[in-house]
């Protein structure tokens, strides 16, 4: 495509980008605001941040996601890479519709529709709710979407460096363990990052299958947003933005020295 | 020679075989069975127990057990789902809200993608990294960091005030507006992405062309660009549609409470009027409502997939 931006062009970006960020920026400032009242600005501060050390809740829930996110998306990741392993490599196999169906419906689903039949499932089968059913519940929604950015690395990988190995006497299994895996390991990276952060935010689905004693940081900011905007609530969005940023800043210069384009 | 050759093929293929059946069980048991177990429910009663609807499949009973578990089967939810005018409403308020808010994100989105994708290579890469990045921070953060804004005494009344275009402060939180700039925010990634990506791989020959034999910019925009970008335009719509109709977060926080969408309707029925038989119903309806549209999407999606040049590698 012939390159130049028009004047429209950039206005349209800026503005969208804008959109974008600013709430997002207006809360982390807020976050920083001495005053009780969020509207009012009463000069900077770390009180809210301080306040939050005491929120022993809010601390707990923090910790129960990040041990579900932690979980979840590195099965996922497992999970993931090889459903996509088999759309790209399996050629055509009977149930290939059905399989593919599975992996794509997930990623468009209404979460309360996955939340509730997840539920129902673990009801049927007896199993108390909890830390580990909303661990299962995640899983298999972030998979699907390991899958996609996996297969869209995979696509694109030149399966003849595999094959050049295998006509040299390796085994396929350690081909593809010691020359595809690690050349395709940004993309899974990339999965897995967007599994645990899948998992951190998820409120409708984990409020399904949660039980007692196992309260997502979600489903405890919920509960607080629901009464109103507070400034503690700032501060720990504000930490989970850094969080994220820091992660995704990192898994982006990781790929770049890797010499890969990566799949984001 | 050839004979090994054709050994070695078969094996890779025993190889993928074996590689399908643990994602494959994964989804089957933790996706497809939970959709027959709630169509199962959706056709149960409501009773005061655990779990808190009738019958029960009671597969000790044997052959009994089963006969019984049959008969108690009635359609009486989805009975309830046309008689009352709550659900009706509901399903029509989603239906509408997805629509207009999709024909928001696509006004919004598509200058945003066609713009992106004419800056230059470098700058592109990063562009389409500042459009992820919200998208990977917490959805509920971003529809919390509104609230902070749209609040009567927020930062959008303050601005409103002091310009002087408005004399007293409007209401925006409870109202539809607020729902709509909630969604439009949360679903703009999912839109600007698919358009990047169509609008990103159009050949700039083709516009140069139509220059050159001296067509105006915005005739060679109709009739090529927006043509050639309808796959973009299709995955995004459907990929901002399908969730959106089911949406419980942003009209939760953002809207009123006297008009529920169907996502609200389901948690209501499941959560506070502990229901199930009925949610699993409205559940089902909702699954009818949207299984075109997901069959679109994902025969676009096994299409694109198969258009890709990087395939021709297999």
């Amino acid at each position: 495509m012939r390159r130049g931006l028009s004047a429209f062009n950039i206005t349209a970006v800026t503005l969208g980008l804008a959109f974008l960020y600013l709430p997002v920026v207006i809360l982390v400032i807020n976050s920083f605001n001495a005053s009780r009242l969020v509207t009012v600005w009463g000069g900077w501060s770390l009180r809210w941040y301080a306040e939050l050390l005491n929120d022993s809740a809010m601390l707990e829930a923090a910790w129960t996601s990040i041990r579900i996110g932690l979980l979840s998306a590195t099965a996922a990741t497992v999970l993931g890479t090889l459903a996509a392993v088999v759309l790209v490599r399996a050629g055509r196999f009977r149930g290939r519709t059905l399989f593919t169906g599975m992996v794509y419906a997930p990623l468009v689903m209404p979460e309360v529709i996955t939340g509730l039949s997840l539920l129902l499932l673990f009801v049927a089968a007896g199993i108390d709710r909890g830390f580990w059913t909303v661990t299962l519940a995640h899983t298999t929604v972030t998979m699907c979407f390991v899958t996609v950015v996996v297969q869209a690395r995979l696509i694109s990988f030149d399966i003849g460096l595999e094959e050049a190995a295998m006509d040299l006497g390796c085994p396929p299994l350690k081909a593809f363990l010691t020359i595809t895996l690690p050349l395709i390991f940004p993309a899974i990276a990339a999965g897995w990052m967007l599994a645990f952060t899948l998992s951190l935010d998820d409120l409708v689905i984990a409020s399904f299958t949660t039980g007692p004693g196992a309260t997502t940081l979600p489903i405890r900011i919920y509960s607080e947003v629901r009464l109103g905007v507070k400034p503690q609530i700032n501060a720990i969005c504000t930490i989970m933005i850094a969080v994220v940023a820091v992660g995704v800043i990192v898994a982006a210069v990781a790929t770049k020295r890797r010499g890969s384009t990566g799949s984001f | 020679m050839s004979k090994a050759l054709r050994r070695d093929a078969r094996r890779r293929a025993w190889n993928v075989r074996a590689v399908i059946l643990l994602p494959a069980l994964w989804l089957a048991v933790f996706f497809l069975v939970p959709f027959l177990i709630v169509l199962k429910i959706s056709l149960s009663q409501t009773v005061i127990a655990q779990p808190p609807y009738i019958p029960v499949l009671d597969l000790a009973a044997g052959w009994q057990g089963v006969k019984d578990f049959v008969a108690g089967l009635s359609p009486e939810s989805y009975g309830l789902l046309g008689s009352d005018d709550l659900y009706y409403t509901s399903y029509l308020r989603s239906l509408s809200i997805a629509a207009f808010s999709v024909a928001i994100l696509l006004v919004i989105g598509y200058p945003m993608a066609y713009g992106i994708s004419r800056a230059p290579r470098r700058v592109q890469a990063i562009l389409v990294l500042a459009v992820i990045l919200p998208f990977l921070t917490a959805f509920l953060i971003r529809i919390y960091a509104w609230i902070n804004i749209l609040q009567r005494d927020g930062l959008l009344n303050k601005v409103l005030l002091t310009l002087g275009l408005v004399h007293e402060p409007p209401i925006w939180l409870s109202t539809d507006t607020a729902i709509y700039i909630g969604i439009v925010y949360s679903y703009l990634p999912f839109m600007v992405l698919p358009l990047y990506a169509s609008l990103e791989k159009m050949d700039g020959a083709l516009l140069e062309a139509a220059a050159d034999l001296g067509c105006p910019w915005w005739k060679s925009f109709w009739l090529v660009t927006v043509p050639l970008s309808l796959p973009g335009v299709m995955a995004g719509v459907l990929l901002c549609f399908i969730p959106i109709v089911g949406e419980f977060v942003v009209p939760d926080l953002l809207g009123g409470s006297d008009a529920l969408m169907i996502g609200q309707t389901l948690w209501t029925e499941f959560f506070l009027n502990k229901d199930w038989p009925v949610a699993s119903a409205v559940a089902v309806a909702l699954l009818l409502l949207l299984i075109v549209p997901i069959v679109i999407y994902q025969h676009l999606q096994v299409r694109a997939l198969a258009n890709d040049p990087g395939k021709a590698g297999l």
